[in-house]
């Protein structure tokens, strides 16, 4: 008997329940970022954030994916070496002199002709941001980066044509075997005199 | 020649209305649920995404026709047929309104439980038929469950049989508003047949039969097979129960049944004890309510109005409860519910002979 009464009572109680719940969901859920003090008290109304039409506000400084500067790098490779799953892909080349400055004032000496990073394999530990020594490695508070093919996750940020490439290749090139010509003309020379 | 027309144009409206109602139950369902979880449910088709289930039903209809290799394939095609059928033709002797009714059946209530436990066998076809552990034992769950239950829901209904001294669905409505021909008593003692209203309603007729009409709402939640009776289904253990081989239509046709069936369940319930096609507005001095909302119009209204009152009960309950426990289930049904019912058909005996 006590057990029916339990259990007519507690099912009525659950029935209450969700009766206010199934009258209470007229009113939206606040977005609110989760830094809100309100955040975790939001108890009244729906919880559902209507993603492509609604966006909860996330910090500036939020690290979701990867950007590169490519004006600044150097292409020193210390990204690609740090990283510890292999996800960014480097291939550089010798310039024939300076190329040019970057923002902080080092001297670029290399072209990028390949900089990739796959943002599939990333893992968001940053490493590659601390050791940039440029600061041209940076993460970005972007986080929607869905996309229909897995290749479009590989982001090529390098911003030289393979023939431009190729020519700076050919130049590098040209320029060590005028060196090595002016090299070995000059031991000639010293054997000779000698 | 004509006589066999209303025929077919009444069976095409009747299978009609259990679509259209289980497009609309599925997505009421979705809405309740996801208001009662603080959700806020299909929202992207149509407005409020009322469109979604005619959406959803598109998709199934351009969907394969699987049948497993391994599957006994006649038992397996049949079931789905068998099981919407037998729901669909129950729909056959529920009464509307005053004088609309599909088939007038001396027998209708008779009929009508005749027919729904059909079902059970569709169900078993089904699991047989898909040659799965998970669908058999989802089908003999559900034909254990469904057989049980017809018990206290059988007693509840002769309970008011009893006390309605008729079978015909369409007479016991009438009994229970101001058309009726014989006196009706409000708990036994106060005349109410000019008064109607939901004071001749048959759950105010006689006290116990509010504890029947409990009975029998329980019942028929577990043979509909809804939560919290839903062990059939189980989707944490056995996938989808009986109806986890089935693809595109045959599936939307067992969908369609569920769905028919809380209908029709809730329809038998409000005609048995909620006053049928009778206005819940009585006639209090001058102002003649139940006289003015008498009527075919009105009785579709309110019987429809009634109904999907219970429907969204049965809703409100499913998302509200947990699932039972077999052993639980059969608890209920044989030491709590049958014993319940046994006491109220009792009771309509004595309240017949000494107090009507």
């Amino acid at each position: 008997m006590n057990n029916i009464i339990k259990g007519i009572t507690t099912t009525l109680k659950g029935l209450s329940i969700t009766f206010r719940h199934l009258f209470a969901s007229h009113k939206k859920r606040e977005l609110l970022p989760a830094s809100d003090n309100n955040y975790f008290k939001q108890l009244e109304g729906t919880n559902t954030i209507q993603y492509p039409h609604q966006k909860l506000p996330i910090p500036e400084v939020g690290r979701y994916q990867l950007d590169v500067e490519m004006d600044d790098c150097i292409v020193c490779d210390l990204c690609a070496k740090v990283c510890p799953v292999n996800c960014i892909d480097i291939e550089s080349i010798k310039a024939t002199e300076a190329i040019g400055q970057t923002s902080d004032g080092t001297t670029k000496r290399l072209y990028a002709a390949k900089f990739d990073i796959d943002m599939a394999k990333c893992m968001y530990c940053g490493l590659c941001t601390i050791v940039c020594p440029t600061e041209c490695i940076v993460m970005t508070n972007q986080y929607d980066k869905s996309v229909f093919q897995l290749s479009d996750l590989t982001y090529q940020f390098s911003d030289m044509s393979p023939e431009m490439a190729a020519e700076k290749r050919a130049e590098f090139d040209l320029q060590q075997a005028e060196r090595q010509a002016a090299k070995l003309a000059a031991l000639q020379k010293k054997e000779e005199g000698a | 020649m004509n006589f066999y027309l209303t025929y077919f144009i009444i069976a095409i409206g009747l299978f009609g209305f259990s679509a259209l109602f289980a497009l609309f139950g599925v997505y009421a369902e979705r809405k309740v649920s996801a208001f009662i979880q603080d959700r806020l449910g299909p929202t992207e088709t149509g407005k409020y995404g009322s469109l979604q289930t005619f959406a959803d039903i598109l998709k199934m209809l351009q969907k394969e026709l699987i049948t497993p290799a391994a599957a006994d394939k006649l038992l397996f095609m049949l079931a789905p047929a068998i099981i919407f059928i037998a729901v669909y033709m129950g729909f056959a002797a529920l009464p509307w309104g005053p004088g609309l009714v599909p088939a007038n059946l001396n027998l209708g209530l008779y009929y009508v439980f005749a027919i729904i436990s059909i079902e059970t066998l569709g169900i078993l076809m089904a699991g047989w038929g898909s040659n799965n552990k998970y669908s058999i034992l989802g089908a003999m769950r559900s034909a254990a469950q469904i057989i049980s239950y017809e018990i206290p829901a059988g007693f509840a209904i002769i309970s008011v049989v009893m006390i309605a001294q008729t079978l015909n669905l369409q007479q016991i409505s009438a009994q229970q508003g101001i058309l009726s021909t014989e006196t009706i008593k409000f708990s036994g003692f106060w005349d109410v047949t000019s008064t109607g209203g939901f004071f001749a309603w048959n759950v105010f007729r006689a006290p116990h039969l509010l504890i029947a009409f409990v009975i029998y709402f329980i019942a028929s939640l577990a043979e509909s097979n809804r939560a919290p009776f839903d062990i059939p289904e189980a989707e944490s253990e056995l996938v989808a129960g009986f109806h986890t081989e089935y693809t595109g239509l045959r599936f939307a046709l067992v969908f369609l049944a569920e769905y028919s069936m809380m209908f029709l369940v809730s329809m038998v319930g409000v005609i048995l004890f909620l006053g049928a096609w009778n206005t819940p507005l009585p006639n209090v001095g001058p102002v003649h309510l139940a006289t003015w909302t008498t009527g075919a119009g009105w009785g579709i209204l309110w019987i429809v109005m009634k109904t999907l009152a219970l429907v969204a009960v049965q809703m409100w309950i499913r998302w509200t409860l947990p699932r039972f426990r077999v052993d639980q289930l059969m608890t209920l049904c044989w030491k709590v519910l049958t014993p319940l019912a046994f006491a109220c058909m009792l009771i309509s005996g004595i309240w017949r002979l000494w107090l009507m």
